[in-house]
């Protein structure tokens, strides 16, 4: 009886774990289809599933309008570049917070927190104006600064509680043998916290990588990064959807592609600390 | 070695000295359409007129565009050499002092070819601010079979009364075909821009000559009232949802009857790669109502150049090139003549092999009917047949597409829709300081 009970449990929760896996993947699916299909076919009513003309023409004209390797190259560098600046900058902050808290700790985490709850759109053009006079706008740089400082509560949040995980004993002992605080993070704490340094890492990168906001708004010809590349596909006079789906498909593979082979830290990290 | 090595670097350097004084590089920011791409591919004419100039593209959506070159030349943000602007906002950035003026075109640019309709909505104060890349107007697309079955034969100038019959005639929800498809999504270039070129037929207006808001007329009243009993009877469901892409998707694949909306779509449903009812579409003029005005809009979108660029004299030899006469000739012998650019200049009207392409004369015909300076019956303070060049009109037209799109949802009545809409545009206007 008690294995009806749990095969039948198994069951359920196995088909509940397909629907919803399949419910957030099939946006990404019908991208993919609708990017080798014909405008026509795009806009068909009802909308076709297998049964159409297979066709390369759109991946042949995004290649042919757009220089993608300069836009796809612009996002390594950008979400590359703040992703190493933002840990940078965290791994000691969240060091301290978590190993010599001090009065106002959990003050100082919530604010940072709360930066993120401002909408963008009202310090754009403070910040237009700041790049304008510092030279920034449509640079690399200047994008690699703003995506830091953009993720960097997240990331400063991520890796404290995966500190906060590990015994602080362990830290006490390297120092009685004589470690410094320069190889007691290097050689005793980043060890430890790689797989939450891992999933810190991927997750700072996929959000810099669909960055949408500042990314349009700061660049122009030389730093647009995929973003942008997804952008001069869509009007509102004409159909586009094929045409779109296949830049789509273009400017998300890679990153499909890396959180697929990355998958298993992904999830331990994620797992391993208290963001469960 | 080391003099080998040294005359190496010596020569790269002057190179590199010699590629930076004699080319220039200017930024173009466009819109994603077919006619401003068709042009990122015929760049070799430029190049080889000009070797001497780099060009880059920037080609964005065309809100997202608007946005970022708003938000640009307003703080002098110099990222563009060379903005694709609508007739909206040159007026506004050619007041302001936004805008480098184009009056010293060269006389091989005629700009007496440029059509009067355009050229005045892009001249402030006699100095002409941008030059029209390509115009258009809106009219009537119908579908010949529906109304052959009918019964019905479409005039070349319809009236609304023939439209609404006509609605009625060709509508059979059973097999999903609606006598009419118009715009219903909320926003001053979306429903607002094809009721206000309506309400223009009605003889509406958006202000009297003090600026006071005028939905309280009985000629607004008439003119929603008729937009939801067309679309409530006859249109498709969903339609407060539907932009120009929804409704060209449905006449596309059969659905509308007929179909009032920009001139450009004509090329999209006559093009049998994408239309299913290609070969059996008829153009008509937008309707009126007797009272002068026909319900069709006016828009170009425009080359024009910010002030705050270091580039002028490469960006007007852009500007120049790509407006001119003979890139409408480079365009037909490469792409034929329905591929050419619409709705600029009266000499390509005049050319015999554009005069057989079927849409031709129809879309000079709505284009010369609508007069930006006097849209409507009554005399208005502003300009601009389906928008009110004032910079407070985006979000006014925006707030006022809600209300009108919520009643054709049938969250609200006609009534109620232009009680809001006239209390939230004195609002505003109110805060602008135009009443008090």
């Amino acid at each position: 009886m008690a294995r009806s009970v749990s095969t039948r449990r198994k069951l359920i929760t196995t088909l509940a774990a397909w629907a919803i896996g399949i419910a957030i993947f099939f946006p990404i699916l019908w991208t993919i289809l609708t990017s080798f299909k014909t405008e026509a076919a795009a806009i068909a009513d009802p909308p076709v599933w297998f049964n159409f003309h297979w066709t390369l023409d759109n991946y042949v004209t995004v290649q042919e309008r757009s220089n993608y390797f300069r836009h796809f190259m612009n996002s390594v560098i950008i979400s590359g570049g703040s992703t190493l600046l933002g840990l940078i900058i965290a791994v000691p902050a969240a060091w301290s917070m978590a190993f010599v808290p001090a009065k106002r700790t959990k003050d100082v985490l919530m604010w940072m927190l709360s930066t993120k709850m401002l909408p963008p759109v009202g310090v754009l053009v403070p910040i237009y104006l700041l790049f304008r006079d510092l030279g920034l706008l449509d640079t690399r740089i200047g994008l690699v600064i703003v995506l830091t400082l953009i993720n960097l509560p997240i990331i400063v949040w991520m890796l404290y509680t995966y500190f906060k995980e590990i015994p602080g004993e362990i830290l006490e002992a390297a120092r009685m043998d004589g470690a410094s605080l320069r190889s007691e993070i290097i050689h005793v704490l980043t060890p430890m916290a790689i797989p939450g340094m891992a999933s810190t890492v991927l997750l700072n990168i996929i959000l810099a990588w669909n960055e949408a906001f500042w990314t349009l708004n700061l660049t122009a010809a030389k730093a647009a990064p995929l973003t942008a590349f997804i952008a001069s596909y869509s009007s509102p006079e004409g159909l586009f959807y094929a045409k779109l789906s296949a830049a789509s498909t273009m400017a998300i593979a890679p990153i499909l592609i890396m959180g697929w082979f990355s998958q298993k830290q992904l999830v331990r990290g994620l797992t391993f600390g208290a963001v469960k | 070695m080391n003099t080998t090595f040294r005359a190496l670097m010596g020569a790269c350097a002057l190179a590199a000295l010699a590629t930076g004084a004699t080319s220039e590089t200017i930024t173009v920011a466009t819109v994603n359409n077919g006619d401003m791409i068709r042009m990122q591919g015929l760049m070799d004419d430029f190049y080889a007129k000009h070797p001497d100039i780099e060009v880059e593209w920037v080609t964005l959506e065309e809100n997202v565009l608007r946005q970022r070159v708003t938000q640009d030349v307003a703080t002098k943000g110099g990222q563009f050499d060379v903005m694709t602007i609508g007739t909206y906002e040159v007026p506004i950035w050619g007041e302001r002092g936004w805008l480098v003026s184009l009056n010293d075109l060269p006389e091989s640019y005629d700009v007496d070819d440029l059509l009067p309709a355009i050229r005045e909505g892009l001249t402030v104060d006699g100095e002409l601010y941008a030059a029209p890349f390509y115009g258009e107007s809106s009219m009537v697309m119908y579908r010949t079979d529906l109304m052959e079955k009918a019964g019905l034969e479409m005039p070349d100038a319809p009236t609304w009364t023939f439209i609404k019959e006509a609605a009625a005639a060709m509508t059979d929800k059973d097999n999903e075909v609606y006598g009419i498809c118009l715009r219903g999504k909320a926003g001053w270039g979306e429903n607002m821009a094809f009721l206000s070129a309506m309400a223009n037929s009605y003889g509406a207006k958006w202000f009297d000559m003090d600026w006071k808001p005028q939905f309280d007329s009985e000629a607004w009243a008439n003119t929603l009232n008729d937009y939801l009993e067309l679309m409530n009877n006859y249109g498709p469901p969903g339609a407060s949802g539907n932009g120009f892409n929804e409704n060209l998707a449905l006449f596309q694949t059969g659905k509308c009857g007929m179909w009032i909306d920009a001139t450009v779509a004509a090329s999209f449903v006559t093009n049998p790669n994408d239309s299913q009812v290609a070969d059996s579409v008829g153009f008509a003029q937008a309707p009126d109502n007797g009272l002068g005005p026909r319900g069709n809009w006016l828009w170009a979108w425009n080359l024009g150049i910010p002030a705050g660029t270091q580039k002028v004299d490469a960006a007007k030899a852009f500007v120049e090139w790509a407006t001119s006469k003979d890139y409408t000739a480079l365009v037909a012998s490469k792409e034929g003549w329905a591929n050419v650019p619409p709705g600029t200049r009266q000499s390509l009207y005049e050319n015999p092999e554009y005069q057989s392409v079927p849409f031709a004369k129809m879309t000079l015909e709505s284009i010369l009917s609508a007069d930006p300076k006097n849209p409507t019956v009554d005399e208005v303070p502003y300009v601009g047949v389906q928008f009110v060049a004032i910079p407070e009109f985006q979000g006014i037209g925006t707030a006022v597409g809600q209300q009108f799109s919520a009643a054709l949802a049938g969250q609200m009545s006609a009534e109620q829709a232009l009680d809001n809409a006239q209390k939230l545009t004195e609002r505003e206007m109110m805060k602008a300081g135009y009443i008090k």
